[in-house]
């Protein structure tokens, strides 16, 4: 898929496949070309070129039935205010061609998304967390084969982005309901996707299991804060026996290993050796954000 | 909390995304368009005064003018059809889609499968209906200051009401065009402005015979013009020329407004 506005490419060359059943998600930050790409799966906006098959149905020629086959929270919830959650989704189920007694049955099942009494109320009364939630609950209200989710939990507060992950894992494994996540959190990939795109100025950088793509670095990393010369610094970790990969960032130097205990009083040795004033030295499991600095020379930089 | 969702979900038979059809997709827009209405109450109350209170002093001001200069002349019923239009003109839903813009909604109707045209195709419904309602009460205030139907009766009545409605349902088009091209609110309010060239340059104070030689030449270019003699004429029996006209005239301020919202509604669907 590739997309242009004027003279931005926002997507380019995106080549996935996602198989059913299964939580992927799409990592980047902020401008990377997520919501871009789930726009034109989602048939919002038409590709500059290429094709995409979502549901087995072409998102350009059988639109119609992409949309039958899809549910999809976008990044802002979309919603009236005006509305009550209950008239919300009555609506939402009667745009998908559902029965009344059906949506009856749905708004109850889904009504314990909200909280208690929440939903006879009108959505302008709600707090953004529970707008994103009924904001969810209307995208599952047809039951939809594909739930496209863009930054789901962006903005919520820590309980109400558990409650969203716990329902992401339930649609899961209890329907088998095949999602497509957006996330510029890395834990949240982390903790939801069974496979991860990494996603950097609308190209696919890397793609796989987590695990695996931690592993591609190494399973720790030791990081050390300098003050003065960082290039000498990362030479000087470089040359340390053990490091696979040293990478810069502001005035931080990375270094991954395979065993990190073992590799960081060498590294501070190294680092006093070559005359570097350290101010912090920490070793940390890999996280994806590592797998992304690895990448793009960069930090995932996260915007609540 | 969310062990209750998908742990005993309704059968999946039960819950079948279908295509509801056309009329069945314009039904729920509207549906959802015409729900809203009274909690916009707001933005349609003072639409309503305006027009009462002009009447109310238009008539108060220029009656005994115009009783001088046209013999026979009934200035409260030349006066009602101005009111009915100035109620509905510009009194659309179009300010609510450009908050479903802004705010989102538009793209959830959009990733939904309702046809593209009923979205607006069903606010154009709600509009209809709410320029029915409003015209009751002017209608209203014309039987409470002596304005009567007793030429054409019930049957004129509603033809009155009728061609007030599908004159604003008309005009509609001009305001969803502005808020499908722009998404501003400040755009779509100032399509009233559009309103007065229509509503001055025509006969809506005084008639034909009356006025200086050029606004007299513009009001024939006018199609306000037409559509106030068509209701007018209501009031003095079946003129079929007369409504014929004011139709013709309705029918062409439709064509160019709803050709403009419907080519502005492609282009937002294209633009994504």
């Amino acid at each position: 898929m590739r997309r242009v506005y004027g003279d931005v490419v926002a997507v380019d060359s995106l080549d996935l496949e996602v198989a059913s059943g299964e939580i992927y998600g799409f990592l980047g930050p902020n401008g990377a070309g997520k919501s871009t790409a789930v726009r034109m799966l989602c048939t919002l906006a038409s590709m500059t070129a290429g094709s995409a098959t979502v549901a087995g149905y072409d998102v350009s020629t059988q639109s119609d039935q992409v949309r039958l086959s899809i549910g999809v929270a976008l990044q802002e919830a979309a919603l009236d205010g005006k509305l009550t959650g209950r008239e919300t989704l009555m609506l939402q189920g009667r745009y998908y061609g559902l029965e009344r007694h059906a949506i009856a049955a749905r708004v109850e099942e889904l009504a314990p998304l909200l909280e208690m009494g929440a939903i006879d109320r009108r959505v302008s009364t709600y707090s953004g967390g529970m707008k994103r939630r009924l904001d969810l609950a209307a995208a599952l209200m047809h039951n939809p084969e594909v739930l496209f989710l863009d930054e789901p939990t962006t903005g919520l507060d820590p309980i109400s982005r558990a409650l969203v992950w716990e329902q992401i894992r339930n649609l899961n494994r209890d329907l088998g309901m095949t999602i497509f996540l957006t996330t510029q959190y890395l834990e949240e990939a982390d903790a939801l996707t069974s496979r991860v795109g990494i996603l950097n100025e609308g190209r696919l950088a890397a793609e796989g299991a987590p695990e695996e793509l931690k592993r591609t670095v190494g399973s720790d990393v030791v990081v050390a804060r300098v003050t003065g010369d960082t290039e000498a610094a990362a030479a000087a970790i470089g040359e340390v026996r053990g490091i696979s990969h040293v990478e810069v960032y502001g005035n931080e130097v990375s270094a991954a290993t395979g065993d990190g205990a073992s590799v960081v009083s060498p590294v501070a040795v190294a680092l006093a050796a070559a005359g570097v004033e350290v101010t912090d030295l920490s070793i940390h499991p890999t996280t994806l954000d590592d797998v992304f600095l690895e990448l793009t020379g960069a930090r995932i930089e996260v915007e609540e | 909390m969310s062990s209750a969702v998908g742990s005993r979900p309704t059968p999946a038979e039960v819950v079948r995304a279908r295509p509801l059809g056309f009329f069945g997709d314009m039904a729920s827009v509207s549906s959802r368009a015409l729900r809203l209405l009274p909690r916009d109450l707001e933005a349609i109350i003072p639409a309503l005064l305006v027009p009462l209170f002009f009447l109310v002093v238009t008539i108060g001001a220029i009656q005994n003018l115009a009783d001088q200069a046209v013999s026979g002349l009934d200035y409260k019923a030349f006066q009602l059809p101005v009111a009915i239009m100035t109620a509905v003109t510009g009194m659309s839903r179009a300010n609510s889609l450009v908050i479903d813009i802004s705010g989102g909604y538009f793209d959830r109707l959009l990733m939904t499968p309702i046809n593209r045209y009923a979205l607006l195709l069903g606010l154009m419904v709600a509009d209809f209906t709410l320029f029915m309602v409003m015209a009751v009460p002017v209608i209203a205030l014309g039987f409470a200051i002596g304005v009567g139907f007793g030429a054409t009766g019930v049957l004129g009545l509603l033809v009155f009401v009728l061609f007030g409605a599908l004159w604003g349902l008309a005009y509609t088009g001009f305001p969803y065009a502005i808020a499908l091209r722009t998404g501003n609110p400040a755009a779509v309010n100032s399509s009233f402005l559009l309103f007065f060239p229509f509503m001055f340059l025509t006969t809506a104070w005084v008639e034909r015979d009356v006025m200086t030689d050029w606004l007299a030449a513009i009001t024939w270019f006018n199609p306000m013009t037409y559509a106030l003699e068509g209701m007018r004429s209501l009031f003095a029996g079946w003129h079929g020329w007369a409504l014929g006209r004011a139709l013709l005239a309705i029918c062409a301020v439709g064509l160019v407004a709803q050709t403009l919202a419907f080519r502005s509604l492609r282009g937002r669907v294209r633009r994504g």
